[in-house]
């Protein structure tokens, strides 16, 4: 009984999140309440400035500049695993250079963007730049604009698929695996990055302790969507 | 029987270095490295996946497989392949960006008579 139980929960965790890297990166759809709300912003006003930390994707490009907002693309997890970045501490250990990444990275104007899509950088990104990218973000929105984030609940594992995000639609999202070149491994070997760690709702909270408000939207796939106020 | 067309090519070898402007009326490939500015209006570029071109870039069409660092203006289309890592502000009137790509700048779509389109 224990095994026909075990092969049952291996079907619902798949159904959700594949375990297996397909040769073909997969697509997978979802929806989306933060992008709905981020969605009728979109539709209500004009000329917004929309800034995508995420992976880089056409589909978003479409979404944002066929509606008339401008639309600024910077993957920032990728560019965190930049191997430049990479300096050694007092222990000869290797660590990120957070004032060089954000001196290369996120170099806007105060007050420049109306809607920041940060996806589950935060999730993924190395732990000491998770706060300044956060507060950097902070000072380039302006206030009153929208943050959307994605967290993993606790039931979700460091294997969990990390995601490059496309909007498909007004609530509708596709998923596609993302992979690079993680530091330390060969160029040409393209890995899946690991889950760093789980927040919960107090850290949630204090990440954007800054902004006016916060909204929390539990999904059913081990997914809470933030959406945050300047 | 007229003889079929061909669209002329020149090609920059991946051992190529040029600082300058390059202009040209004719589809050009750059599998070196370009530093400067290209200007090819009514033709197109490649940039090979040796490629690394720090430049603005303007063209009728654009294909990255390589590097570029600089602003990217294609009057027709941009085509960022998987190997593509794009630092820049872009405008054009359609887009296509394969998974793996990297963009880094503002996106500028200009429409030409409602059809202007992004795909991946």
């Amino acid at each position: 009984m224990p095994i026909v139980s075990d092969n049952l929960m291996k079907f619902f965790r798949s159904s959700s999140k594949p375990t297996a890297a397909p040769s073909t990166p997969q697509k997978l759809s979802r929806r989306s309440s933060g992008v709905g709300e981020i969605a009728r912003v979109l539709n209500s006003q004009e000329g917004l400035c929309v800034l995508d930390v995420g992976a880089t994707s056409a589909n978003n490009i479409r979404f944002f500049t066929g509606k008339g907002h401008k639309n600024y693309s910077e993957d920032l997890l990728r560019a965190s695993l930049d191997p430049a970045l990479r300096v050694p501490d007092a222990l000869g250990n290797l660590v990120v250079d957070g004032k060089k990444f954000l001196a290369e990275n996120l170099v806007y104007s105060s007050n420049q963007f109306d809607i920041v899509l940060c996806w589950n950088l935060a999730d993924y990104m190395e732990e000491s730049l998770v706060k300044p990218t956060i507060d950097r973000l902070w000072s380039v929105m302006k206030p009153g604009g929208l943050l959307l984030a994605f967290f993993h609940t606790r039931d979700a594992g460091p294997d969990s698929t990390c995601y490059r995000y496309h909007v498909t639609g007004s609530d509708l999202l596709e998923m596609q695996e993302v992979k690079f070149a993680l530091p330390g491994h060969p160029a040409s070997e393209k890995k899946s990055p690991r889950l760093q760690r789980v927040f919960n709702n107090r850290h949630i909270e204090n990440l954007f302790r800054d902004f006016a408000s916060i909204k929390f939207f539990l999904a059913r796939d081990n997914i809470r969507e933030v959406l945050v106020v300047r | 029987m007229d003889a079929p067309q061909t669209r002329e090519l020149a090609h920059i070898g991946k051992s190529v270095v040029i600082k300058g402007e390059v202009s040209g009326s004719e589809d050009l490939y750059v599998d070196g490295e370009v530093e400067g500015s290209i200007d090819l209006r009514n033709h197109s570029l490649t940039v090979g996946p040796n490629g690394k071109v720090k430049a603005s870039v303007s063209a009728k069409s654009i294909v990255i497989h390589g590097e570029v660092d600089g602003s990217l203006t294609a009057s027709d289309r941009l085509d960022l392949r998987k190997s593509a890592v794009v630092t820049g502000d872009v405008t054009t009137q359609r887009i296509a960006i394969e998974e793996g790509a990297f963009l880094k700048g503002k996106v500028d779509i200009q429409k030409e008579s409602g059809k202007g389109t992004a795909s991946s």
